[in-house]
């Protein structure tokens, strides 16, 4: 059963009602705000005190009239909502993905396959309890997104393989994809689960069985890991501890304006001032515990693994989302570590795309973050998922240094001359730069450390600057430029004639690179290979 | 015009080998004819080590020397608002403070513009085998280089004064917003000749983002 075909498919039919979800909570909570009274005495036995909506309806003997119009109410929302799913129709061929919809303002969308920058599914609460998701494929551009709201559970997963499938140039015939365990992607398609763990592939055949054989296949669905087993190979999956995660989240800066404002109000409370303090203070404090659950939640369940058609990147405990990267889609890297992090040696990544989904990332940050929090050996797997050519002891040496170094002479980077620290005056010795197969690496910052790497293949230009004060100096700035995004890769100080060495070298290697890329065909070269 | 044009477009001309022959070719003959003293004006050689420069890099083409009279309109439209607030506030007003803060502000315009010929020779571009390199600055300099394989599209604008005096300004957009490659004051034909040019080479070194 693939969606991949060529034809045009309707989605999900509960589609209209799981999109139009809030409205209907809100007529619901409309009902029950007019009816409590009613809805009390029926089920606690309560005798009413005052009429409702209903009562003076039936006073008035307008009991038909009243039928009449909920009927043509609901009549019109059901016409409605079947036509909107009528007409909101896609098709995903071997170029392109395209999605018509609208009934009175037609709109048909097109993306094409091989400019894919991404494919994330996300399955919010609700339409998770039903057992649909909502398939979301990323281009660059702004708004450029085309969203298939909502799928199938199981469906939504065997489209997104089959359009990372066609994106990576795979010309092979969708049946063997479809019938046995291909070898380019690796995914088992009647996917031989764990035992005792029924995987949301097993669990929708089943559901046609019945009502009892419905809910028994939400329940799997529900409970189901949730990264597929077979989708990655065990060893590439970086998780996400949940001690270190609650700690990271309360050593953030937020925390340190939290516990000023306590402190705050203790003094205020003790030195006996009047109530001001406490009452402006006190709802900050309360909704910073909810401010700290929703991260908690939002973060939990964190996996990223590779995939052969990228890396995946999941998370989220009621609402869960996971989003596939194909290779060659990760314009810069960046690792980081606030100083609050750097007793437990935690650091976070995060990186520059073209494509930006509509959703949030883990823990309601920006969906450039692909790690909230890891210790040096999950940083090192992750840089191995997302920068597959930077593999190597050399590289892995070039990391550690780069993270952890104090700087100076003789570490593979080439950092900013002694005189930089009228600039620079604590990170110098650390500001520098280092090229390693076909990628750049940025190093700056001793009180938060940073390091960024950009892969020369994505870079999109390379300048370097120079102003009266650092001319002075004899030193110049340099930046790589690459999409917008949280990670920049400028060096602040850089002798002056080590950034002519580096612009020469950098616009070389780029040059370079992008001739011998070749990450968007990633289907094709493994083709070749098997 | 047209004859180099064509050679440009023939049957070799994508393959790599073609473009160091063609690319004098493109560019010299327009900025000869506006500038016979480009060469012998060409980077002025700084003492050594303290300023920044590419020692590796060819020879850059100039913007024509009429782009001068564009900046130059530009500031004394900007110096004629100054005087006209400040003398307002001044005088209307009673504000002294408002004459000190412009008559500064003027002299500062006056100074620039007295560099300005300086400043527009300063801006140079080259086409090299695989990229696009740019320069401008004298006071703050910045060089860029752009593969060709990176361009997005290729913008041409003529604000009133430029097109009085037949010059366009070029701008090279990439997928980066911090890119900002803008060639100012280009020949109308040298604009468009580059253009096309550009757009031809980027064609052939396409990539993905």
């Amino acid at each position: 059963m693939t969606l991949a075909d060529g034809e045009w498919h309707r989605l999900h039919p509960a589609s209209p009602l799981l999109r139009g979800g809030i409205f209907i909570f809100a007529l619901l909570g409309f009902l029950i705000a007019n009816l409590r009274e009613r809805v009390v005495e029926m089920v606690f036995g309560i005798p009413r005190e005052s009429g409702d909506p209903l009562d003076e309806i039936y006073q008035r003997g307008a009991v038909g009239w009243a039928l009449l119009a909920t009927a043509v109410v609901l009549v019109v929302i059901l016409v409605v909502f079947a036509l909107s799913w009528r007409m909101h129709t896609f098709r995903v061929g071997d170029e392109s993905v395209e999605v018509r919809s609208g009934v009175l303002f037609r709109s048909h969308r097109q993306a094409r396959l091989d400019r894919i920058q991404g494919v994330n599914i996300v399955r919010p609460l609700i339409p998770r309890l039903f057992g649909a998701a909502k398939l979301e494929v990323s281009v660059a551009g702004q708004d450029a997104n085309v969203q298939l709201a909502y799928l199938g559970s199981a469906l939504a997963d065997g489209l997104r393989r089959d359009i990372l499938h066609a994106a990576g140039g795979a010309r092979a015939p969708r049946q063997t994809a479809a019938a046995t365990a291909d070898p380019a992607t690796g995914m088992p398609v009647a996917s031989g689960s764990l035992p005792g763990e029924p995987s949301a592939a097993d669990t929708v055949g089943q559901a046609r069985t019945g009502l009892g054989g419905y809910a028994t296949a939400r329940v799997g669905e529900f409970l189901a890991p949730e990264l597929d087993p077979d989708a990655a190979p065990p060893e590439s999956v970086v998780r996400i501890p949940l001690l270190r995660l609650i700690g990271s989240i309360v050593l953030s800066s937020f925390t340190v304006v939290v516990v000023i404002a306590i402190v705050a109000v203790i003094v205020s409370v003790v030195s006996g001032s009047t109530g001001w303090l406490l009452v402006a203070i006190f709802p900050f404090l309360l909704a910073s515990f909810g401010y700290y659950f929703s991260r908690i939640t939002k973060s939990l369940r964190f996996s990223i693994a590779g995939t052969p058609d990228g890396v995946r990147v999941g998370f989220g405990l009621l609402t869960t989302s996971n989003e596939t990267l194909p290779p060659g889609r990760i314009h810069a890297i960046g690792v980081t570590q606030p100083l609050l992090w750097r007793p437990f040696g935690w650091w976070q990544v995060s990186i520059n795309k073209a494509g930006h989904s509509t959703n949030d990332g883990a823990a309601g940050q920006a969906a450039t973050t692909i790690l909230p929090v890891g210790t040096l050996d999950d940083v090192t797997r992750v840089l191995e998922l997302v920068l597959p050519a930077f593999t190597g002891a050399d590289q892995h040496a070039l990391i550690e240094r780069g993270l952890l170094s104090r700087g100076g002479e003789g570490d593979g980077f080439s950092s900013a001359p002694r005189r930089a620290a009228w600039l620079r005056p604590f990170s110098w010795r650390r500001t520098g730069y280092a090229l390693s197969s076909g990628t750049a690496l940025i190093r700056r910052g001793v009180v938060a450390r940073n390091l960024v790497f950009v892969p020369l293949a994505r870079l999109q230009s390379v300048a370097i600057h120079q102003g009266p004060v650092r001319r002075r100096l004899r030193l110049a700035t340099a930046r790589l430029h690459t999409v917008t995004g949280p990670v920049t890769a400028s060096l602040g100080v850089i002798d002056v004639a080590e950034a002519a060495r580096l612009f020469d070298s950098i616009a070389a290697g780029a040059i370079a690179a992008s001739d011998s890329d070749t990450s968007h065909h990633w289907n094709r070269e493994l083709e070749v290979t098997t | 015009m047209s004859d180099y044009r064509d050679t440009d477009t023939g049957p070799a001309a994508p393959t790599e080998p073609a473009l160091p022959a063609a690319q004098p070719a493109v560019t010299e003959p327009a900025i000869a004819a506006e500038q016979p003293a480009a060469a012998t004006d060409a980077p002025v050689v700084p003492p050594v080590g303290t300023r920044l420069d590419l020692p590796e890099a060819g020879e850059w083409q100039r913007v024509s020397p009429k782009y001068v009279m564009v900046e130059i309109v530009g500031s004394l439209i900007f110096l004629v608002m100054i005087c006209v607030a400040a003398g307002l506030l001044w005088l209307l007003l009673d504000q002294t403070w408002a004459a000190i803060v412009g008559g500064a502000l003027a002299l500062i315009v006056l100074v620039s513009v007295a560099f300005e010929p300086r400043r527009v020779r300063s801006i140079g571009y080259q086409l090299r085998a695989d990229d696009l390199l740019f320069r401008r600055g004298i006071m703050f300099q910045r060089f860029v280089s752009v593969p060709y394989g990176r361009m997005q599209l290729v913008d041409i604008t003529r604000g009133p004064v430029a097109r009085w005096l037949g010059l366009a300004d070029l701008k090279f957009v990439t997928a980066a917003a911090t890119s900002a490659v803008a060639i100012p004051g280009l020949a109308e034909d040298d604009a468009n000749t580059l253009r096309d040019r550009l757009v031809e080479l980027a064609e052939s070194r396409r990539a993905g983002l």
